[in-house]
């Protein structure tokens, strides 16, 4: 990339793969068990979640020296808060449906803590600029997982993507229905998203030896 | 110059301008797009209403299609003929009844107090709708919607919605596949006000049996299933008295 730096694109590229805070770090567990039974709603809270990181990331890291630091966790939430706010009223005035569905996701973005984990970890200690970098990545990295959960327990639990049925119809037995596949159940409840979790943490180890951790 | 952020002086400082910076902006904010979230929220209850008694947008299967908010306001006076306050067994007209929040009003009742309960009556094609809303709580928070019955209690058509079930799971209350399973059921058993339970396993996922008060669950949304059910059952035993004079038996 001739765009960026090499130091500054690993910002970006590291926490997709090598440094992913979902699977290395193991960080928002909880709002990527709840929300990945829909392909659609993991879209959603993929983007809402790249928006808050990385102007959140900006703002914490303009703010860096003259935050207290007795008060900075504080300092932190109401930021995330805030920000969190303004985009939940900013779409319900302009964008009223897509406002309701991300209601759900608005309380879970605060909650996040990969959000908090990034302002305490980098953007109280780096500049703007490598502050936007690294929460694009940490966004990106969260979101790549997001939407491969989202896909395979959409797909397996409901046979559907985005809403629309890719498999046939299970009820009339059409499609791959009609050989005697059926709907998995258990995919739809978020133990299911564990499974998937454990599983993209198994495939990413054994292919990257560096990562499995030491006794 | 470097300031001693650790002063506690500075940190109240702070901490108290943060609050008004905050504050404020978050204050001029609301109050600026406070207008058009009521309009908009205004539209999407006119949108709800109209739904429930079958004016929307759908096409065959699939996804819920709404009339488009621009025409929404034209075709809610267009359709809905009568917006009533029903009390007990009497009702009164009141063209702003589609902005009483239930909420507030099951609450007075819960109290003890007098309620002003909506009740819309739509025509389309001749055919006469009663459109009951109704208000409950799901598994996370709040769920509401909307049922249109026609003289002889049947279902005609329902919209239900929620503030945050589950994505993929007791969201999907607001699906078609969902929804659509209400048209054509009795809310009555014999003469029993029963509204329409939703059930697991009742062996009719087809919902082939209009007869039964009962509908195919959701899978992995029992709590926001029995809720709904709970509601509906609150609703018509609410509106008992008033549907009871315009029943024909």
């Amino acid at each position: 990339m001739a765009l960026l730096s090499k130091k500054d694109a690993n910002l970006i590229l590291d926490p997709l793969a090598d440094n992913n805070p979902i699977t290395i770090q193991v960080l928002g567990i909880c709002s990527a068990l709840a929300i990945t039974a829909e392909l659609k709603a993991s879209i959603v809270m993929a983007i809402s979640v790249l928006f808050v990181l990385g102007v959140g990331n900006v703002v914490i890291s303009l703010m860096r020296n003259i935050i207290p630091s007795k008060i900075r966790i504080i300092v932190q939430l109401v930021v995330v808060a805030t920000l969190v706010i303004i985009v939940d009223q900013v779409l319900k005035a302009f964008a009223y449906e897509l406002s309701k569905t991300l209601s759900v996701f608005v309380g879970l973005i605060i909650t996040n803590c990969i959000i908090m984990g990034r302002f305490e970890a980098f953007a109280l200690g780096n500049g703007p600029w490598k502050a936007f970098l690294d929460g694009i990545g940490n966004a990106l990295g969260y979101g790549v997982i997001l939407i491969i959960v989202g896909f395979f327990r959409e797909l397996l639990g409901s046979g559907t993507l985005m809403g629309y049925p890719v498999l046939g119809d299970p009820i009339t037995k059409t499609g791959l229905y009609a050989t005697g596949y059926e709907n998995n159940g258990f995919m739809i409840i978020p133990p299911a998203a564990l499974i998937v979790v454990g599983i993209i943490i198994w495939v990413q180890r054994s292919r990257n030896k560096a990562l499995i951790e030491e006794h | 110059m470097a300031i001693n952020t650790d002063k506690n002086s500075y940190t109240v400082i702070f901490a108290s301008l943060m609050v008004v910076v905050v504050g404020a902006l978050l204050a001029s904010l609301a109050s600026g797009l406070g207008p058009k979230i009521k309009e908009n929220e205004r539209f999407e209850k006119q949108q709800n209403i109209l739904y429930a008694m079958g004016v929307n947008q759908n096409v065959d299967e699939g996804s819920v299609n709404f009339i488009p908010t621009d025409r929404v306001e034209a075709e809610f006076s267009n359709y809905i003929k009568k917006q009533l306050v029903v009390n007990g067994n009497q009702a009164e007209e009141d063209n702003e009844a589609y902005l009483i929040d239930m909420k507030k009003q099951l609450d007075i009742l819960k109290k003890g107090g007098e309620a002003k309960l909506p009740l819309f009556v739509g025509e389309k094609e001749g055919k006469t709708f009663y459109i009951v809303p109704m208000y409950g709580k799901g598994l996370w928070d709040a769920i509401w919607g909307f049922m249109s019955l026609d003289e002889h209690m049947v279902v005609q058509g329902v919209y239900f919605d929620h503030k945050g079930e589950t994505p993929g799971l007791g969201a999907n209350i607001k699906q078609r596949y969902f929804m659509d399973d209400f048209t054509g059921e009795s809310i009555l058993d014999g003469s029993r006000y029963a509204g329409v339970a939703v059930v697991k396993g009742n062996n009719d996922p087809l919902n082939k049996d209009k007869n039964d008060n009962e509908v195919d669950a959701l899978a992995g949304a029992t709590i926001t299933g029995n809720g709904l059910a709970a509601m509906v059952k609150e609703s018509v035993t609410l509106y008992k008295p008033y549907l009871e004079t315009i029943r024909k038996k």
